[in-house]
């Protein structure tokens, strides 16, 4: 009888962050687009600016940023998007689990997709553009993971109601990257400074913003999500 | 519902007997009015600043615009909230009305700054300035609320949608803010009115300054006004359409 019963809210988040992780690992067509999306976009890069005036180890964390911008910007379209071919969105509504659940397992998703792109992109960014890896490579990642979570906070609430209007593709952008400002302009100041080799301790108050960042948007999102839903 | 019904059922609403008539109420020529006096005072009957020379003036544009901008984003977040607690169509209109409204004063500070910047100091542009870079933001965040209004068909779902969306944007502004702060050097004129110590404006500067700030205020409400009007007379046209087909 125990598995008649329906899950707890974070139960039933895990399944539907395990069934769109489930449809991404068969298809991977979202997953390989973005991918090479941001392997392209990191050697394209590289050619926007003259190598002999600023050299690649000052680009790489900049760069890095605008691709995780830009393909988390892909990651969030799908999000949402395959709820819409027969009305999937539907079936989930219907489903016994509550309207925060599906926001908090859409958001899991969202996070496992975009931390799956940067472990490709941060190894490759490490190699094109010459940056050491080591402790400061590791911190990067440790500021890439904190911002990866704000920008999915926002992004999936978006995503959700940029499905349901004309012009979704272009909207989802203009809709978010407002709201990524203060995790890419904290994060990347943070990136690029303990790169440099400075002390953490000088960019503690950034990193301080992108966890403040992260948990009101995860709230405030996860409450507002209800409202972006048909009633 | 028939057509007649459904007016009233919308002028009923809009909390006035009788729809409106038209866009402007009276409202609006005393705004205009204000505005034209206290430009014509500006150039003429107040005197150039010393070292910044005619380039000053321009602040008795840049800063009312600001506060009639942040009036009108101020409303919008309010109107949005008041939206999602009781529901009333009419929060959203005036959420819609005011973020337009917003915009256009955001824009006039956004051409405003950089004309004075470009003579005083040097540069059209200056990113470490907080307050440019925050309105800036805040200019593509109501734009992409105008744009997402534009996109969406149904009233209801619309209204939910720009309110979650204002009330977010409420929450981003600090932390655009904060990350400005942290991230960068800063430099904007420090207030020279508004500060705990005593106006350090001579006296009629100081009477140009506060009467500008007050226009437009003034101007700000009658446009909210107005727009608000337009967005009555628009639903009751449409209501008509569909009553005539």
């Amino acid at each position: 009888m125990n598995e008649l019963r329906p899950p707890g809210t974070l139960g039933a988040a895990l399944l539907v962050a395990r069934k769109d992780l489930a449809i991404e690992f068969r298809t991977r067509t979202a997953f390989l687009s973005a991918l090479v999306f941001a392997v392209l976009a990191l050697c394209i890069f590289y050619f926007a600016w003259d190598g002999s005036i600023v050299s690649p180890t000052e680009l790489a964390p900049g760069v890095l940023w605008v691709v995780l911008a830009f393909s988390a910007l892909l990651g969030l379209q799908r999000s949402f998007g395959i709820e819409e071919h027969d009305r999937g969105i539907d079936a989930l509504l219907v489903s016994p689990v509550s309207r925060e659940s599906i926001y908090v397992g859409k958001a899991i998703g969202n996070f496992v997709f975009l931390c799956a792109i940067q472990v490709v992109t941060m190894p490759a960014l490490a190699l094109f553009y010459n940056v050491r890896g080591g402790r400061p490579l590791l911190l990067v990642a440790g500021i890439v993971l904190l911002a990866v979570l704000g920008i999915v906070a926002v992004g999936t609430l978006f995503s959700a109601m940029a499905v349901n209007t004309r012009m979704a593709e272009l909207l989802l952008p203009m809709l978010s990257l407002p709201f990524f400002v203060p995790v890419l302009m904290s994060g990347a100041q943070a990136a690029t400074r303990v790169l440099q080799g400075r002390p953490v301790a000088e960019v503690a108050p950034l990193l301080k913003l992108l966890v403040a960042f992260d948990i009101v948007f995860l709230f405030a999102c996860t409450v507002a999500f209800p409202y972006t839903l048909d009633e | 519902m028939t057509s007649a019904s459904l007016r009233h059922a919308v002028a009923s609403e809009a909390a006035v007997s009788e729809p409106p008539r038209s866009v402007f109420g009276w409202l609006f020529p005393v705004a205009v009015l204000a505005v034209i006096g206290i430009y014509i005072r500006a150039i003429y009957f107040t005197p150039i600043e010393a070292l910044q020379g005619a380039a000053q003036k321009i602040y008795y544009v840049h800063v009312p615009s600001a506060v009639g901008a942040y009036l009108a984003v101020g409303v919008t977040a309010l109107a949005s909230i008041i939206y999602l607690w009781l529901r009333d169509e009419r929060a959203d209109r005036l959420a819609e009305a005011s973020a337009e409204v917003g915009l256009v004063f955001l824009t006039m500070v956004l051409i405003t700054g950089p004309l004075w910047a470009h003579r005083i100091w040097g540069a059209w542009w200056a990113w470490w300035d907080l307050r440019l870079t925050l309105t800036l933001f805040l200019w593509f965040v109501v734009a992409g609320y105008l744009v997402m209004r534009g996109g969406l068909d149904e009233p209801a779902v619309r209204a939910r949608y720009s309110a979650v969306l204002a009330v977010l944007a409420a929450l981003l502004i600090p932390f655009i803010h904060m990350s400005v702060y942290f991230a960068l050097p800063r430099m904007h004129p420090m207030p020279i009115v508004f500060k705990p110590s005593e106006p350090s404006l001579p006296g009629e500067m100081l009477t140009t300054f506060l009467l500008s700030m007050g226009a437009f205020a003034l101007l700000c409400i009658a446009l909210i006004q107005a727009r608000y009007r337009l967005a009555v007379l628009r639903e009751l046209a449409e209501h008509d359409e569909e009553g005539t087909r």
